[in-house]
């Protein structure tokens, strides 16, 4: 703690207040970064934790309050400002150009456009410095591309360092990468404090908060809700500061799996822009039982819940339903085959935003008896059923006529899991259905799972969070660039070994076999 | 500059705001009419005495505001869905088209079956007309708005070979003009003597149709849904492109109604000037009812009165009748901008 107090202070916060209409998003938060230290910002998606961010970066104006950087005030609303006083941010979403290589991306707008010679070769030089100083391993001549994830985000880590950055914002950045990739992260932002600088790191996994961070400040609905050096702390107790309460871990009851209610043998679907299709796809779904899909995002995790939920057909391989190949395979068709499907985006895919929680409640079913008959809607019989989900899932709302974008993320999702599961689905496909949301409403969605498969559904559950899939699973499954691993039974993996095949080591041949 | 969402804005903002895009309205108007030399107070006086200072002016306001009427609502239906239907005025003529070839003795029909008739079949062409710009959009992706808009042309110049060729009238002293329809293919006047016709009425039907269509059934549900959210519509089972499909149905043939009113109630014959640019005053009708089809009506009647009384004040006061053109534009333009920023606040830097 005493070396803490003596390290200078390069950033300081204070009084920060943010407004946007009646929504509190940030009020009076004050914090001190340190020269050295890492700091982690921990908090759930809609604490304030982005918006402080994006107020410090100059992409908001703070209603009140300053920023110090290394003693001198930031203007307010001016992001070029935040860079030259040594400001870097690497976002969750990347910035960088795909078309072009590692070192033009680092170079694009440390120059004046108009300046004639580029020296290509100290600046080349500079970069294999900083990479080596930093464990930052990666090609300055390769295209950005060509890239992993993880790759791209060391560029996106460089990209910061070239432009002298002394203080680096990473927001959360272990999302999209492997166990070994977020090792290897970490690895770096070590380097970055022993060489004098310092790191905001932001993240609502607890784990990794512990791991890399001295001190975390942990924000509760736009408020500073408690600050404690990470010795002095344990998981529990950040969770609690977190969410206010206590949290549970869901407990599977043992189970023999029922007979396979969903099989897909060696499916291939089309690739879509970005996102590679499924390639020579195995898997059964079992009654009772959740299968658990995990990986880095966009290894083809879209398309397998497309292909289930749906909205796409094979264009080979075999996909039986009880046993039985359906004729025609589309939204309907699932859901007539008793398919639930919980979306990845609950405002783009999951709810229309403008139409009400009734209208929203029946979309799946507005075609059918009671809700429509002969082409006329029963509204009446419609909002009693958006009544019944409010009440069963405890969505807390003003009311079923408000339209659902009112709603906070959690009790949308509570709609969309009553809408759901309203039919007594026997097969649930959940695509990240937590993400996103505070504790309490995980706990809720993921007991919901559990209770689905002890009643005898087969739950296919995708995630990006690989304790997620861990703690919930009978069989785990690692999908990588389309291609799925064979079925790993729960508690034969640990999580490093799982990582091995999320980074797509053991696939060679894996097609061929399937 | 930055919109920030306000969620509960203030009775002030709700009045205020549109309060403030008529007032601006009537400033720009009353410059120009300062700019045509003329005092602005009296041309207002005059366009508004005009519009709805009689009996009669009144009654040629509703007039004017029936094809309106119809193409707005075929624009709203449209608009709706995300279906930008450009092409109304293309829709028009292909039910004036229509009602002229079954109105003049094709069809030996007594008038309460035969009125009936053409305006379905009428119906029925505009809603072919747009059944080609939709089905390449549903399936090929292309876009509506330029294909609609384009069909404008097409059409009036296949409506102007008609009239040049097999639909023209031989007792027309060489006029581009179809034969007038048979008596019994009129639309007969609500109140004899004046020229107010039963068009009128079936168009504030119509508004109650679509209304009944948009807030009761399923189509009007899932016309609803396809154009907030057309992914989660698809995503959650519901057919988008039969959706659309049978949105260019309704409202091609809605358009297609403006024709057939404007031929059998008022003109009795089809000719190249039988609209004044309908089908595109349809889309400032539809937006300024802000695509509701019972707005609609007021929107249409409000337009129509704008015209008919700047017509009228023309020919009085000696400002060109190109201010009804400015005026809606403007009162469409502020009215959206004013509409906008009641729930939207605006932040400069």
């Amino acid at each position: 703690m005493a070396r803490e107090v003596e390290a200078e202070v390069v950033l300081r916060l204070c009084g920060i207040t943010k407004r946007f209409g009646p929504l509190l998003a940030n009020d009076a938060i004050s914090f001190d970064l340190r020269r050295g230290e890492v700091v982690a910002l921990l908090g759930e998606n809609g604490a304030g934790k982005t918006t402080l961010m994006n107020i410090l970066f100059g992409h908001y104006t703070a209603d009140e309050g300053t920023v110090e950087v290394f003693g001198r005030p930031l203007p307010p609303g001016q992001p070029r400002a935040a860079l030259m006083a040594g400001v870097g941010m690497v976002h969750q979403h990347f910035t960088l150009a795909d078309n072009m290589t590692v070192l033009e991306n680092i170079l694009i707008g440390t120059r004046p456009i108009l300046s004639l010679r580029l020296d290509m070769r100290a600046a080349r030089a500079r970069v294999a410095r900083l990479a080596a100083d930093f464990g930052l391993a990666v090609d300055p001549g390769a295209r950005v591309g060509t890239l992993s994830v993880g790759e791209r985000q060391r560029v996106e880590i460089l990209k910061a360092l070239y432009r002298d950055a002394r203080i680096l914002i990473l927001d959360e950045p272990t999302a999209v990468l492997t166990p070994q990739e977020t090792a290897a992260l970490f690895e770096t932002l070590r380097k970055a404090v022993t060489l004098g600088l310092s790191v905001i790191f932001i993240s609502h996994k607890l784990g990794e908060v512990m791991a890399i961070s001295s001190r975390v400040l942990v924000l509760r609905h736009g408020r500073l809700a408690g600050e404690v050096a990470t010795a002095d702390t344990d998981r529990h107790r950040l969770a609690e500061m977190m969410v206010g309460a206590e949290i549970t871990q869901p407990k599977l009851a043992e189970r023999a799996p029922g007979p396979a209610l969903l099989t897909l043998s060696a499916v291939h679907t089309p690739r879509r822009g970005n996102a590679p299709g499924l390639r020579g796809v195995s898997l059964g779904l079992h009654a009772g039982q959740i299968t658990g899909l995990a990986g880095v995002s966009g290894n083809g995790q879209a398309a397998l819940a497309a292909l289930i939920g749906g909205l796409e057909a094979p264009v080979r391989g075999g996909m039986e339903l009880h046993g039985l190949v359906p004729a025609d395979w589309s939204p309907r068709a699932a859901l007539a085959a008793g398919i639930a499907r919980i979306p990845e985006d609950r405002h783009r895919t999951g709810s229309i935003a403008d139409l009400s929680l009734t209208e929203n409640a029946v979309l799946e079913s507005y075609a059918d008896a009671p809700y429509s008959r002969k082409g006329w809607m029963n509204w009446p019989e419609a909002e009693a059923f958006a009544r019944r989900i409010i009440k069963t899932y405890d969505v807390r709302c003003p009311g079923p006529r408000v339209p659902i974008r009112l709603l906070s993320g959690g009790n949308m999702q509570k709609l969309i899991l009553g809408r759901a599961l309203a039919a007594g689905p026997r097969i649930i496909l959940a695509n990240q259905p937590v993400r996103g949301l505070d504790i309490g409403a995980v706990t809720f969605v993921h007991a919901e799972l559990v209770a689905a498969r002890h009643r005898g559904a087969a739950v296919l559950l995708i995630s990006e969070d690989l304790d997620e899939v861990m703690a919930l699973s009978d069989v785990i499954h690692v999908i990588y660039e389309g291609q799925l691993s064979p079925a790993f039974p729960r508690g034969s993996m640990s999580p490093a070994e799982l990582g091995i095949w999320m980074a797509g080591d053991g696939f060679e041949g894996a097609v061929d076999a399937a | 500059m930055r919109l920030e969402p306000i969620a509960n804005p203030s009775a002030l903002r709700r009045v205020g705001l549109p309060a403030a895009a008529l007032a601006l309205t009537v400033l720009a108007a009353s410059l120009l009419a300062l700019l045509a030399g003329a005092d602005p107070f009296a041309t207002l006086g005059l366009i508004v005495k005009g519009a709805v200072g009689s009996r009669f002016a009144a009654l040629e306001t509703l007039n004017r505001a029936t094809p309106l009427i119809f193409t707005g609502l075929a624009v709203a239906v449209a608009f709706r869905a995300r279906l930008w239907n450009i092409g109304a005025e293309a829709q028009l003529y292909a039910g004036a088209v229509v009602t002229v070839l079954l109105g003049t003795g094709a069809l030996p029909l007594p008038p309460a079956l035969l009125i009936p008739a053409i305006a379905l079949a009428a119906m029925a062409a505009g809603a072919l007309v747009l059944l080609g710009p939709v089905l390449l959009k549903t399936r090929l992706g292309v876009d509506e708005v330029v294909t609609t808009l384009l069909f404008n042309f097409i059409m009036l110049l296949f409506v102007s070979y008609l009239l040049e060729g097999p639909m023209k009238d031989p007792l027309g002293m060489g006029w581009p003009k179809s034969p007038a329809l048979e008596a019994s293919a009129r639309l007969p006047r609500i109140v004899t003597g004046l020229r107010l016709h039963w068009g009128f009425a079936l168009a504030i039907l119509a508004a109650l149709a679509v209304w009944v269509v948009q807030t009761r059934t399923t189509l009007g549900y899932e016309i609803r849904a396809v154009g907030l959210n057309a992914e989660a519509a698809r995503f959650s089972g519901i057919p988008v492109g039969r959706v659309m499909v049978k949105t260019a149905l309704l409202s091609g043939g809605l358009a297609a109604l403006a024709g057939f009113s404007e031929v059998a109630g008022l003109k009795g014959s089809l000719t190249l000037d039988l609209s004044p640019g309908f089908g595109y005053a349809g889309i400032i009708v539809a937006m300024l009812a802000l695509l509701n089809p019972l707005g609609v009506v007021l929107s249409a009647i409000f337009v129509a009165g704008v015209f008919v009384g700047a017509d009228s004040m023309s020919r009085a006061a000696g400002v060109p009748t190109y201010i009804a053109d400015i005026l809606t534009a403007t009162a469409l333009l502020t009215m959206v901008l004013a509409l906008r920023l009641t729930t939207m606040r605006v932040r400069w830097r």
